[in-house]
């Protein structure tokens, strides 16, 4: 099959096959098969990420989702300094939703990781997904792009390429290849003083088979990684005509609003729509087996009728769920004694027989929804021949673009997903989070036209795929020479990412144990994963005991991160800029967290005081990082940035409640975010080490939550064991001995 | 029959008049770059300027813009061109954005970018009015949200715009 270059550029290549792993170890190779199946004349790719025309331009397939974090840019500076590519004449593209470009190297980064990739885990369970199967997504997430795609594909990708160009100019001046060099987009033999451009030598280059191990530069070699480099997405950002998915508007296109049922896992009894269908532009009312939807020539016109439209969804033993009886639901579990082993050191039972000294505390936080800036949605035309085409925004291309295949029960072969930018995902449009996805496909499929059904905020808010609300009961254990020598925790799970209660802490015995936490509200990886709880929970817990203890919060953990080097470090360079012990203003105070999540090490601390309504204010957070390297070290800060405030709208505001079996906040207002008014000063601080690539798009939100309570016990005396903040009703403030 | 202009053209549009603007410009006229987020007025991802002043065309009804000039992230920079420059220092001659979409540039402000039409519609408007904002001004007047977190940057590109 041969895809003109123009169909290949607007929509996408469509071919088949199975999974392949890794550029290199496929047969036929994946270079070999974008050149016979994607490649005009005169077109050659030399790896199936980079393609080089005859004009010397140098054109990276990235096969990630552009959220925000920089990663086409990214993922192109280390394909093409590997190529000795010249920066200016490099173009960044999407790569097509084929599996030219899965990225089976996620799923073997995190295989070796943590044995599974963790953001998926808790759903491959229910969703009975095997492994080998992930290598057919395209999935962004686990702020792994860099660190997998990125040091496993397209660097190696770019070195191959550039062995490759090397060799075809080595042989055309017979002279051995040891002798050339490249530079900026050309081979030279310095000994004869002949160059050729990559562009003259792609055609032959592109005949070879890219080396299994080409020589990768030390950081030292470096000429784009680790420079500050504009991202090549912004420029469409500022001027309206970036697109998005919810932008899709193909000919004759139709609006569907939908409303699912409201108590997860119903099902839809009647409809009456009254005099709905005879409204200005109202095509059709659509039943679903969860849901009702009506279909309209405008998305208002469609919303207002919905409005109209009345339906009874089945009655359900979850109807009368509530936030409290989660958590009562919760509180039985941790009391019931039945636990599985998370992790166990020593012997704690033990330790807390002869211990002098006992503490004790519980905490819980809320669900919390996605919110992602750009409301869900999804666009899908079932054409009359068989074809499908797909528009959305999605964190997974070709897991979509199958699922939409399937529903509709055409080929993915015949299925064209149209790729575009993402307005946030934060996990929602990660596999297997598809309610939207699902609804518009089986919308469509009445309809010979394109169907673009989009969730209203209020839908959003009520049907996403929340973060687990988690409650967790702690007790430690002190000598009597006033050593923690026990440190015991019971948490409601399910775990979807092993080692987040973890605590690198170095108190001998340990008894960290997850009971059942069920419900019936659906669950998804949101933003750092159960990092973002268990590092409220954990770094809160070990400030309680540094304060029992008599100790300085900062040394207290220092001294107990001694087999730690890399979060002392980044504690101590935290602590240096932060000026932690310094004279702060009056009534200010600064507190402090570390947590290492997906590769990287990271400390913040977090200066706080109160108003005069008794409201915390965060002033500054000023964070440390120990990422390995920075391949954008820009893009890294903005990450950061983002990951900081979007750790503190949770810890301020964040909560879903619970009523009657559903969700009950609906938009905004009673879903509040960090805005400009609330947003913090934030100081960051990138350090590198010799160790692998960390991630930037999520470590930044763990350890947020912690530091900024930890500052409202020094200034209150008051523990903040329950998130959010904005339900702690403060006494006076005081400021606690310390 | 509503009748409004869109960065300069005239428009005519046989629509209910209490479609709100947002969902005429989107759905009826595909002008895409104007943003849905909450659609209650309370994010401010569907800003647009109504007579040079920003505007949340969510809850705008299209009968309240009758005869008026309505400018979109589309037509920010050509409508900056033919009037008063928001920053005096700016040459629009060297340009085809405007100074505050140069520093969402320069200070790589946007992430996913959702929320960054409105974000420039707000600031170009508070700018207009107020060229010199304190800390306070902006954080009264830009309530809109950034779900990325984009806060800083938006604040620091500001910054670099008011003391030029
Ligand atoms: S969409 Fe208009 S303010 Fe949010
Ligand atoms: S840049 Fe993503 S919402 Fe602002």
């Amino acid at each position: 099959m041969k895809i003109n270059r123009r169909r290949f550029l607007l929509s996408s290549a469509v071919v088949g096959g199975g999974v392949l792993i890794g550029y290199s170890a496929t047969r036929p190779s994946r270079h070999r098969r974008a050149n016979e199946e994607l490649a005009a004349a005169g077109e050659n790719y030399v790896t199936s990420f980079l393609k080089i025309d005859a004009d010397n331009t140098v054109t990276v397939y990235v096969p990630h989702a552009e959220m925000g974090q920089g990663v086409h840019t990214s993922l192109s500076m280390m394909a093409a300094d590997e190529l000795d590519a010249n920066w200016e004449l490099v173009n960044i593209e999407q790569a097509p939703a084929t599996d030219l470009f899965a990225n089976g190297d996620l799923v073997t980064g995190f295989a070796g990781e943590l044995g599974a990739p963790s953001f998926l885990a808790p759903l491959i369970s229910v969703s009975a997904v095997k492994i080998a199967e992930l290598g057919n997504l395209q999935t962004t997430g686990g702020s792994s792009s860099v660190r997998f795609t990125g040091e496993h594909s397209m660097r190696y990708a770019g070195a191959a390429a550039r062995e490759m160009l090397i060799d075809c100019a080595a042989s055309r001046w017979q002279v051995p290849a040891s002798e050339c060099t490249t530079a900026l987009s050309h081979v030279h033999h310095n000994a004869s003083g002949r160059s050729l451009t990559y562009g003259e030598l792609a055609a032959d280059a592109a005949l070879l088979e890219p080396s299994k191990e080409p020589t990768l530069k030390t950081r030292e070699q470096y000429n784009i990684m680790g420079k500050a480099i504009s991202r090549n997405d912004i420029p469409a950002k500022v001027d309206g005509t970036a697109p998005y998915g919810i932008d899709a508007n193909p000919e004759g296109m139709l609006y569907a609003a939908i409303r699912l049922a409201p108590v997860f896992g119903t099902k839809l009894v009647s409809v009456d729509a009254g005099d709905v269908l005879s409204r200005r532009g109202i095509k059709r009312i659509v039943e679903l087996e969860d849901s009702v939807a009506v279909v309209a020539d405008s998305y208002w016109r469609a919303k207002m009728a919905l409005a109209d439209v009345v339906s009874v969804f089945e009655d359900s033993p979850n109807a009368s769920v509530s936030t409290d009886s989660i958590f009562a639901q919760f509180d039985a579990s941790l009391a019931s004694g039945e636990s599985d082993e998370d992790r166990e050191l020593g012997d704690s039972p033990a330790a807390f027989e002869s211990a002098s000294d006992v503490i004790e505390a519980s905490y819980r936080v809320p669900y919390l929804a996605h919110a992602p800036m750009e409301p869900m949605n999804c666009t899908v035309h079932l054409h009359e021949d068989g074809t499908a085409e797909v528009w959305t925004s999605t964190q997974d291309a070709l897991g979509i673009k199958s699922r939409v295949a399937s529903i509709l029960g055409v080929s993915a072969d015949k299925t064209t997903f149209h790729h575009s930018y993402v307005g946030g995902g934060f996990g929602r449009r990660l596999p297997f989070t598809w309610n939207v996805i699902d609804h518009a496909a089986l919308i469509a499929k009445e309809f010979n036209v394109p169907v673009k059904t989009v969730l209203s905020r209020e839908d959003d808010m009520q049907q996403d795929y929340y973060r687990p609300a988690v409650a967790s009961n702690f007790r430690a254990a002190f000598d009597a020479s006033g050593l923690v020598r026990a440190w015991e925790n019971r948490f409601t799970g399910p775990i979807q990412t092993p080692g987040a209660a973890h605590i690198p802490y170095a108190i001998d015995n340990q008894s960290i144990r997850v009971v059942d936490g069920e419900t019936h509200i659906p669950i998804a990886a949101w933003r750092s994963v159960d990092h973002s709880q268990q590092t409220f929970f954990t770094e809160s817990f070990i400030d309680e005991v540094a304060h029992r203890a008599g100790k300085n919060p900062y040394q207290f953990r220092m001294d107990l991160l001694k087999d730690h080097p890399r979060h002392q470090r980044v504690l101590q360079t935290a602590a240096e800029a932060a000026g932690y012990g310094r004279n702060l203003p009056e009534g200010h105070a600064l507190g402090i967290a570390v947590q290492e999540s997906f590769g990287s090490v990271v400390a913040e601390i977090a200066e706080v005081s109160m108003d005069s309504n008794l409201r915390p204010v965060v002033h500054k957070v000023t964070c440390a990082i120990d990422c390995g390297f920075a391949v954008n070290p820009d893009t890294a800060a903005s990450q950061i940035e983002s990951g900081i405030i979007f750790g503190l709208t949770a810890a301020m505001y964040g909560e879903i409640k619970i009523e009657g079996g559903a969700v009950a906040n609906n938009n905004f207002p009673d879903y509040e975010m960090v805005r400009m008014a609330t947003s913090p000063e934030i100081d960051v601080h990138i350090l590198e080490s010799d160790n692998t690539l960390g991630g930037f798009g999520e470590p930044a939100t763990p350890p947020l939550a912690a530091a900024v309570t930890n500052a409202i016990y020094i200034l209150t005396g008051e523990r903040v064991r329950e998130l959010p903040i904005k339900n702690h009703k403060f006494q006076k403030p005081s400021l606690a001995q310390v | 029959m509503a009748n409004f202009k869109v960065n300069g053209e005239d428009k005519a549009l046989d629509i209910e008049p209490d479609m709100p603007l947002l969902w005429a410009l989107r759905d009826e006229l595909g002008m895409t770059g104007t943003k849905f987020g909450c659609g209650i007025a309370s994010c401010g991802a569907c800003t647009v300027h109504v007579n040079g002043v920003a505007v949340r065309s969510c809850v705008t009804p299209v009968s309240a813009v009758e005869g008026q000039e309505i400018t979109t992230i589309e037509g920010l920079a050509s409508a900056a061109a033919g009037t008063a420059q928001p920053v005096a220092t700016f040459d629009p001659a060297n340009s085809a954005l405007t100074a505050v979409q140069q520093a969402w540039i320069d200070h790589q402000v946007p992430q996913c970018g959702y929320c960054q039409s409105g974000m420039i519609m707000a600031v170009s408007s508070m700018l207009a009015q107020n060229p010199n904002p304190s800390d306070a001004d902006i954080d009264s007047s830009i309530t809109n949200v950034c779900r990325c977190g984009s806060y800083p940057r938006i604040k620091r590109a500001i910054r670099s715009l008011a003391t030029a």
